[in-house]
């Protein structure tokens, strides 16, 4: 297969917004009226909705027909960037999701259940969210998993309420008010730390890549809860400390959460637990093989949690007593609820899908491939004039990821990270990742290689990179013009963050741009 | 700006750094400058302005440039082919910095959209004076010391975003930037005096993620502004405070809806001011029997805690008050965007130096804060 970076040309249609299209009148579908038999027994379909929920006006919606909304959305969907070329897009675990296991997961057996049917009506889907369980018990050490958190970050806050459970179960609460986190753990540490009522310390990296012991001595103390660190972190550094880390937390009385958010470089190879940590999160639709789907979900935050802690988990847990799954709402210490019902179960399902067709082998080739591919790019990428890595001097190692600089082709040339991400997309490859911010390196990118891809794609995806940069230093203009052959030109930088131009709705639209 | 193109000033000091390579530490004065020539220095200004005034090329549009003759800037902006106008003759000699400080006076009353200077902080420093924050001032690095905030990291950088600024980019946006300088009398004999002359409006570039996970970065005026608010309300009644100088402690009087001297230290009580512009003499008077708390920013491009711009907060205010009683107070975009990794004091006093080495606690926002080291 050949690596030549592909000559790509999006379609460019120009597409109106859809209150722009249409005519008064046009409908996609007639309703034949309801027949008087029904409307005698159960009234005018408008009295199903309560009064107070009625609206006086009818809404001002666009009028198309059928295929006028298929073909608009058609093209919306063949001029969008993402997820239709060479995505690896750093920290998101871009995985290929099996169609098979879509398959399963649209099975009337899933989507004709409702979470409030009877516990003996729901053993089979009981069964695949127990299994689930287990299996991610396995690869963690962890004691108990519970699905509610709808993402990432939501489980983030589950580690924040457990925390919050378990002090003030020992009264200590009031005193231990502290979480402490690194810059290169997911903003969602500290974010969700600090919307439930803690205070959040964040280390920063030392030359090494990521922060000293010392400084997390400095930071913990008998007002520490917890610590809530990626390792890898975001960046694909290990730290090789960690264990110490938990020891020293442990030591002054905290918890430590393990966010598993990059656990593809290590899966399957060490558990969050026998290192010492208290909790952990996996998000099911990034290393186990559910859509990622963009930012957009539907997502599961897997959260899991030593025995110690299980008591004060969302509720309710699934259970088996060796004949019959159950739903146990029967929890006085539990935090309560995080979300409603068990959580997105279609992802669990897919994740299951996943995790039985790779099989318990098949987890630590996961790992293994993407650790390699990752340092198979690292040579690639670093023999590219312009680039240079993250602390180029550290020890620490690179696992599935490394973070990348474009400070020297920016200096030498003017091109910038942006620039260069525009013009990859010409070339039919998916802008790479940046950093999470505030940016420490700069002009970062990130690739993660994951096991996905095959040595084709990740030699066609430096051979862009490449060739953007020769391009770069013989034609600087041309990359700082790009992209070239994509559906729009350019967008506009900064209209997303200016609330005076941005526009969630056509009205705010048609309010703010005047027309 | 005007719609048919952009205006730009530009100031060369051509003697800037050419102290540096001659163990002078500076060339600020003609004696010094003199001994510089003597001792064999060449001048480092004029390439580092070729630089970054190749770089105004990548501007689309139209451009002007208004600046001084000769190697002042005309030569070097002709030799770029760029449109000039010379608005300031220097008299025959070596240029000084009465040159430019007229140059930059014309700059200013002509309405520059950006003054691009390329010099030292003594070079900036006559330029706030002249232009004070009536313009956009922004410095190409050239000189022996930068203890300001105005440069930018490289001349290429700086001229790249000079460009970006002119052209409207929202990337460039501007801030309040200290002007610091040392005395470099005191500088040359080993001592250390330096003082913060002012804020000048300067562009920095703030890198606008376009994907949707990055999202658009959480604003640090807006953490910075609920940290001080927090510092304020944290006050404990009957406790002195003393605030050093700068915008970032300004944002706690704020928060307070009290005056504050921005270049100078003023002292806090029970929501009051107690005093105003205070020196160390001062500072130690009003201390006396009270349970006292600094509060301090931190100063310049170079990241000082005291020392630089602060001496009033002298080591003997610093021993009385104690490690405990330091707030710190910054915005994370403005440590992560230091020259270094960790924060300097030269208190000149070794002891209070080593007491307050180590990690220290920054507040970055609202129950939010970071350590950094701190090296004597």
């Amino acid at each position: 297969m050949s690596i030549e970076p592909k000559e790509y040309q999006a379609p460019v249609w120009n597409e109106p917004i859809i209150h722009q299209m249409g005519a008064a009148g046009r409908r996609g579908v007639l309703f034949s009226r309801v027949e008087d038999e029904i409307e005698a027994g159960v009234g005018p379909a408008s009295a199903l909705i309560p009064e107070a929920a009625r609206r006086r006006d009818r809404p001002a919606l666009p009028e198309l027909s059928e295929p006028e909304v298929l073909y608009h959305y058609l093209r919306l969907s063949q001029q969008t960037l993402g997820m239709m070329g060479i995505s690896l897009f750093g920290t998101c675990t871009m995985k290929y999701n099996p169609s098979v296991n879509e398959a399963i997961a649209w099975r009337p057996e899933i989507t004709e259940v409702h979470p409030l049917q009877h516990d003996d009506t729901l053993q089979g889907t009981l069964e695949i969210v127990h299994g689930m369980d287990l299996i991610l018990r396995e690869l963690s050490g962890m004691d108990q998993f519970v699905f509610q958190a709808g993402g990432g970050a939501e489980a983030a806050y589950v580690n924040c309420a457990v925390t919050r459970g378990y002090h003030a179960a020992r009264g200590e609460l009031e005193q231990r008010n502290e979480i402490i986190t690194t810059i290169q753990t997911h903003p969602s540490s500290a974010a969700t730390a600090a919307t439930a009522g803690f205070k959040v310390i964040t280390l920063m990296l030392d030359e090494n890549g990521y922060p000293s012991l010392d400084s997390l001595k400095a930071a913990v103390s008998n007002r520490t809860a917890a610590l809530m660190v990626n390792n890898p972190d975001d960046m694909g550094v290990y730290n090789p400390e960690i264990k110490e880390w938990v020891r020293i937390v442990h030591e002054a009385g905290g918890l430590a959460f393990h966010d598993s958010a990059n656990f593809n470089g290590i899966i399957g190879k060490l558990r969050p637990r026998e290192i010492g940590f208290d909790a952990c999160m996996f998000m099911l639709h990034k290393t186990f093989g559910a859509p990622k789907s963009g930012v957009g979900g539907p997502a599961v935050g897997a959260y899991g949690c030593s025995a110690e802690l299980a008591p004060f988990l969302p509720s309710p847990l699934v259970g088996f007593d060796g004949n019959r799954y159950h739903l146990d709402y029967d929890r006085p210490q539990s935090i309560g609820k995080i979300r409603e019902f068990w959580g997105n179960v279609p992802v669990v399902i897919k994740a299951y899908a996943w995790s039985r067709s790779v099989g318990a082998e098949g987890m630590g080739q996961v790992s293994d491939l993407s650790v390699l591919a990752n340092n198979y790019m690292e040579k690639g990428l670093l023999a590219i004039r312009g680039v240079t890595r993250s602390h180029p001097d550290a020890t620490s190692p690179r696992l599935e990821m490394t973070r990348y600089s474009l400070e020297t082709l920016k200096e030498e040339t003017g091109v910038d990270i942006h620039d260069v991400q525009n013009r990859m997309t010409d070339f039919g490859i998916d802008a790479p990742w940046t950093s999470h911010e505030p940016w420490l390196i700069p002009e970062p990118f990130t690739p993660e290689a994951g096991e996905m891809w095959g040595k084709e794609a990740l030699d066609t995806w430096i051979a862009v990179l490449k060739q953007v940069s020769d391009e770069a230093y013989s034609d600087p203009e041309h990359v700082r013009t790009a992209p070239h052959r994509q559906a729009i030109h350019r967008l506009k930088p900064g209209a997303v963050d200016d609330p005076d131009t941005r526009a969630m709705t056509w009205r705010a639209y048609q309010r703010k741009t005047g027309r | 700006m005007t719609a048919e193109g952009a205006t730009l000033g530009i100031i060369i000091n051509p003697v800037a750094g050419m102290g540096g390579s001659v163990g002078l530490k500076g060339t600020d004065g003609e004696d010094v400058l003199q001994e510089a020539w003597r001792r064999g220095a060449r001048p480092v200004a004029e390439q580092r302005a070729h630089v970054a005034v190749s770089r105004l090329t990548e501007l689309a549009r139209p451009l002007r440039v208004l600046t001084g003759s000769g190697e002042s800037g005309e030569d070097v902006v002709r030799a770029a082919g760029l449109d000039v106008e010379v608005v300031h003759e220097s008299a025959p000699g070596p240029t000084t910095s009465a040159d430019t400080r007229a140059a930059a006076e014309v700059m200013a009353a002509r309405s520059v959209d950006l003054l691009l200077f390329v010099g030292g902080d003594g070079t900036a420093r006559d330029v706030l004076a002249a232009v004070g924050d009536a313009v956009p001032v922004l410095g190409v690095p050239a000189g022996v010391k930068m203890h300001s905030a105005v440069f930018g990291t490289s001349p290429s950088n700086t001229g790249h975003l000079a460009a970006l600024f002119l052209a409207g980019s929202p990337a460039a946006r501007l801030r309040e930037a200290e002007v610091m300088d040392l005395d470099e009398t005191a500088f040359r004999s080993d001592r250390l005096s330096a003082r913060l002359y002012g804020y000048a409006r300067s562009p920095y570039e703030r890198h606008l993620s376009q994907n949707a996970k990055a999202g658009s970065g959480a604003s640090g005026e807006a953490s910075l502004r609920l940290a001080a608010q927090q510092v304020a309300a944290d006050m404990r009644p009957g406790n002195l405070y003393i605030l050093g100088p700068g915008t970032s402690t300004r944002r706690v009087t704020d928060a307070l809806g009290l005056p504050s001297t921005l270049l100078g230290v003023d002292a806090v009580m029970d929501g009051k001011t107690v005093g105003a512009d205070l020196d160390e003499q001062a500072l130690l008077e009003i201390m006396q029997g009270r349970q006292t708390w600094i509060v301090v920013g931190v100063l310049g491009g170079q990241g000082s805690l005291f020392g630089r711009g602060n001496q009033q907060i002298s080591a003997e205010v610093i021993r009385r008050t104690g490690r405990d009683h330091i707030i710190v107070i910054s915005s994370l975009e403005k440590l992560v965007a230091l020259d270094t990794a960790a924060l300097h004091v030269d208190t000149g006093d070794a002891e209070v130096d080593a007491m307050l080495a180590g990690h220290v606690r920054i507040e970055t926002g609202p129950n939010r804060s970071t350590l950094f080291t701190v090296k004597a």
